[in-house]
């Protein structure tokens, strides 16, 4: 499967992965909810490694589509929480 | 629903959302491909814009070396000269530009780790672009319209996300960038004011007036010194000491010996 880190590129990782980073990323989305800085800032930072280290860059020249999209890595609590709401932020 | 899936779902919508606008597919590859190298531009006056910040924040950083520089120096002074007072001052004025060159510090790093996203940023979506270039002109040359469709998806899809990502990444630099350069104009204008000039020492500043007093009595002192010695050698000398300087009354003692002799002869 296909992760893009936002801000940083695409990356490729075996689909066996999934398991481990939907604990991470649940960690990261009920941070969110609960407001909890402190608590974001160590899964988010956990769920970024994790992709990081165990997936394979893709190469900058290949046009292929994300499975799943990961916030940028200096995004804040706000940015995130505003990222995932309907205010747009995504520009088309 | 994880957030994860869920980012990836806004993205899946947007490059949909642009496919679905176009009637012949083939029609808007040329279309896409305007925009992508736009967007590239875009790209590439960001990473020039964060680059002009950042040399402007290097400049103040400059300044402020040299005023504190200054300060220092004018410390030394006013100790050597025992005054301790306009040294604490110079010392004190130097470790508040202190604070502010490291507030300064921390922008530029700030500034420098935005350039280097902004440009891989821009190395990326410029292979993605030749890529997209290179797929295009495959479609046009090979497929119907109908068989165009799926091709197109797939370069589309790939391309979109890039150009999302890329935008909202131009986007959070400017907003950050933004906020750095109006304290960047603050401290241009402190500085074009005078305000800061006063509490560094510029050439007319409280401790350097009060410096070049204390040299200007220093010198005053020397050159009394100087005139009160000179004073002293003359004295001297009109005591009878033979000096080089005595020449001209010697000659004119010797004009005046014919007379004598005249008279006498």
């Amino acid at each position: 499967m296909i992760i893009r880190i936002m801000g940083e590129g695409q990356y490729e990782l075996s689909d066996d992965e999934l398991e481990a980073l939907n604990v991470l990323d649940a960690e990261v989305e009920s941070a969110v909810l609960a407001g909890d800085a402190d608590a974001f800032g160590s899964s988010f930072a956990q769920l970024l490694d994790r992709v990081r280290s165990h997936g394979a860059a893709v190469a900058d020249d290949v046009l292929v589509d994300s499975d799943l999209v990961l916030p940028p890595g200096d995004a804040d609590l706000d940015e995130v929480a505003d990222m995932l709401g309907d205010s747009g932020l995504i520009p088309g | 629903m994880s957030i994860m899936k869920r980012l990836g779902l806004i993205f899946r919508s947007k490059a949909n959302t642009a496919l679905d606008r176009a009637e012949d597919p083939r029609q808007t590859l040329d279309y896409s491909y305007q925009r992508q190298l736009e967007l590239l531009q875009k790209v590439r006056r960001g990473v020039a814009d964060v680059a002009t910040s950042r040399k402007r924040v290097e400049l103040q950083l400059n300044q402020l070396q040299q005023q504190g520089d200054k300060l220092q120096g004018q410390a030394q002074k006013a100790l050597a000269a025992s005054r301790e007072d306009l040294a604490r001052e110079a010392l004190t004025r130097r470790a508040a530009l202190q604070t502010q060159a490291e507030d300064l510090q921390t922008q530029h790093a700030q500034l420098q780790g935005e350039e280097e996203k902004l440009t891989l940023a821009s190395q990326r979506l410029q292979a993605k672009v030749e890529s997209f270039r290179t797929r295009k002109e495959t479609i046009k040359a090979t497929y119907t319209a109908a068989e165009a469709q799926t091709k197109i998806g797939e370069a589309f899809s790939g391309v979109s996300e890039e150009m999302s990502d890329v935008g909202l990444a131009v986007q959070r630099a400017e907003d950050k960038t933004a906020s750095m350069q109006a304290r960047a104009g603050a401290i241009d204008e402190l500085m074009a004011s005078g305000a800061l000039d006063d509490a560094s020492a510029s050439p007319n500043s409280d401790i350097d007036r009060e410096l070049a007093a204390l040299s200007a009595g220093s010198e005053v002192d020397s050159q009394l010194a100087a005139m009160k010695q000179q004073l002293g050698s003359g004295e001297r000398q009109a005591l009878g000491e033979a000096t080089p300087g005595d020449a001209a009354s010697a000659e004119q003692a010797a004009a005046e010996q014919p007379d004598e002799q005249t008279r006498e002869g």
